[in-house]
């Protein structure tokens, strides 16, 4: 044990402890390859099956199944724009609200909250994520819809009615009541991911702000915010991935129609939706396989988008937060 | 704060000047709050009596006295953990962000008490201009948003009058000729030393009454030191300037005068000379000599 300590004597044997920790070395490399192309190939895999379990609907409607409206399962004539439409415009919706929400939720816990106040609100907001999405569907049927169908649509309509998307007949479950308990269930992850980019921006940020007579909205918005905006576009494309991919409590409120319609009162569906709700019913092959292309155009909307937002990341300017911790 | 004439950025600024005169101010017997010697009858530019500050029941700064004369550089030196940053920081009231953070005793700028009751630190630091240790400019800015910011800050939205005073501000920190073609570049694109003189800029465009320097030079190479060396001694023309420094050779080189800190008290308030080559102090001459600290 002396010796291990002794420079002279450890350094007569190099050779087979630099081998040693090499080859360790290497091994945890491949390991960790291994691990990283597992994720990988795992969504090469689902691409695939899903691919393979839609053959039939792929070869009969082609391209066309993507900008087609019909879903008529006994004349198997089958369309996914409804779908698309409704996950697009139902994530629109959550993201419009959700967004400035969690922002203003995550500034207020890092920037502006006594001390004291913190922990027990953070605890809160995590403990909202923790909530199961049917539990959010039942009281999103039973209390919010009630509550959307005899206040807030009626007020929305009698003061916004001009507008196309608040016209017509109000039923409660709604794309707007869709994109509202999305909302509720993205605002947790933006909040918290958004409150530790804030709380990573560099306190000589906020000080250069201050010390040239900063109020503490100014230097929020020039030492904070806009240091932090690649990173909180980042929180916002997590909330925006969850919102895309959300079925249970979505299904319970949208309403399970697949129309387009301009206004946010009428019902409306989403692929995750269509796919969970009729999977049983699917009697017929090309149903079920219409089903499997559903997911497929699903897996592709959530690829595109992210990989469009990746773009966008790259337009805006200041530096690479996620990288700094 | 605005419509000031040129190249005077103190004179407008300041509300009328205090009549302290190194006589008529009231020392304490411990240290002689005005230092003595050079340029007779100075100006005045902060005048601090009895402060000391606590964070929580902690007291860092212990009961000091001193005078900051006016278009002078004035040098804060001594061990780590001395309150010397902390003392610079009272100075605009950037300590206030330390929560627990409680002052006594007064300071006056100008003859203005920036601790008044009905003073707004925002505006105390509208006056004051700080430049620190590590250079911080805005990312996401470009180099001239870096150094109109506080311009912006103050609700002056005039481009012709931003863009003169980009040039201008920029000249007075020595980087116009290096950034005057990539004004619209990021301020991050600027190697190390252009980045600090760019927060200095930042600082000065606001034409502050008081500069504010916490080792501004620590985090550069030699010749990126030498430069804002050069630039503080050019600045001392037209501003007062307080720096801290861990680099007793800055000290020598920079600054008129020299307040010595140990343990939160002001040991030694001198003429730089007389700090570095005849200090009254044994503690001040072990730490100018290098036997401590």
């Amino acid at each position: 044990m002396a010796n291990a300590l002794n420079p002279s004597a450890t350094a007569s044997q190099p050779p087979a402890a630099m081998t040693r920790r090499k080859l360790g070395d290497r091994a945890f490399e491949y390991l960790t390859l291994l691990m990283a192309l597992a994720v990988f190939i795992l969504i090469i895999l689902i691409g695939y099956e899903l691919a393979h379990g839609s053959t039939l609907s792929l070869k009969k409607f082609g391209w066309h199944f993507l900008v087609s409206s019909d879903w008529d399962p006994v004349s198997e004539e089958f369309g996914a724009l409804p779908f698309i439409f409704g996950t697009l415009v139902s994530s629109a919706i959550a993201l419009i609200i959700a967004v400035p929400l969690s922002i203003a939720s995550a500034v207020f816990l890092t920037e502006l909250a006594p001390r004291w106040m913190r922990q027990p609100l953070t605890i809160f907001i995590e403990l909202l994520a923790a909530v199961p999405s049917v539990i959010l569907g039942l009281w999103g049927i039973f209390v919010m819809v009630p509550w959307l169908r005899t206040h807030l649509f009626p007020w929305l309509k009698s003061s916004l009615g001009f507008l196309p998307l608040f016209k017509g007949p109000i039923y409660g479950v709604s794309m707007l009541a869709g994109g509202i308990i999305l909302a509720i269930m993205i605002i947790p992850i933006i909040t918290s991911v958004s409150r530790e980019i804030i709380r990573s921006v560099p306190g000589l940020q906020r000080e250069a702000a201050y010390a040239l007579g900063a109020t503490r909205w100014e230097v929020t918005r020039i030492a904070v915010l806009s240091y932090a905006k690649k990173g909180l576009f980042g929180a916002v494309i997590l909330g925006l991935g969850r919102a895309l991919g959300e079925t249970m409590a979505v299904t319970m409120v949208i309403g399970n129609r697949p129309e387009i319609a301009a206004s946010l009162f009428a019902p409306g569906y989403t692929l995750a939706s269509v796919v969970a709700n009729e999977f049983t019913e699917a009697t017929t092959d090309i149903y079920l396989h219409a089903l499997f292309e559903l997911g497929l155009v699903l897996l592709g909307v959530t690829v595109l988008v992210n990989a469009l937002a990746q773009l966008l990341l790259k337009t805006l300017g200041g530096p690479e937060i996620k990288s700094q911790h | 704060m605005t419509s000031l004439p040129e190249n005077n950025p103190a004179a407008a600024t300041s509300p009328p000047r205090a009549s302290t005169t190194p006589e008529s101010a009231p020392s304490k017997p411990a240290a002689n709050p005005t230092p003595g010697g050079t340029r007779a009858p100075a100006e005045i530019a902060l005048t601090i009596r009895d402060l000391s500050i606590y964070f929580g029941t902690n007291k860092v700064l212990k009961e000091i006295s001193l005078d900051i004369q006016s278009k002078a550089v004035t040098a804060i030196i001594g061990p780590s953990g001395c309150g010397k940053s902390t003392f610079l920081r009272s100075l605009n009231r950037m300590h206030e962000l330390v929560p627990e953070a409680r002052m006594e005793g007064q300071i006056r700028l100008f003859g203005h008490d920036i601790y008044s009751a009905n003073v707004d630190p925002v505006v105390v630091r509208r006056r004051v201009g700080m430049v620190f240790q590590k250079s911080n400019p805005f990312p996401t800015m470009s180099i001239a948003d870096n150094v109109t910011v506080g311009l912006r800050l103050n609700g002056i939205r005039d481009r012709g009058l931003l863009a003169e005073r980009t040039e201008q501000t920029l000249r007075m920190a020595a980087l116009w000729d290096e950034v005057k073609d990539r004004l619209r570049s990021p301020a991050i694109s600027l190697s190390g030393g252009q980045q600090q003189r760019l927060c200095i800029a930042r600082a000065l465009a606001v034409q502050p009454e008081l500069l504010l320097m916490d080792e501004p030079a620590s985090a550069l190479d030699p010749i990126a030191t030498a430069r804002v060396e050069e630039l503080i001694l050019e600045l001392k023309k037209d501003y007062t300037i307080v720096i801290v420094t861990h680099n007793m050779q800055q000290a020598t080189r920079i600054s008129d005068h020299t307040a010595f800190f140990y343990l939160g008290e002001l040991v030694e308030y001198d003429t730089t000379s007389k700090i570095f080559t005849n200090p009254t102090k044994r503690q001040t001459e072990d730490y100018v000599t290098g036997r401590f600290g």
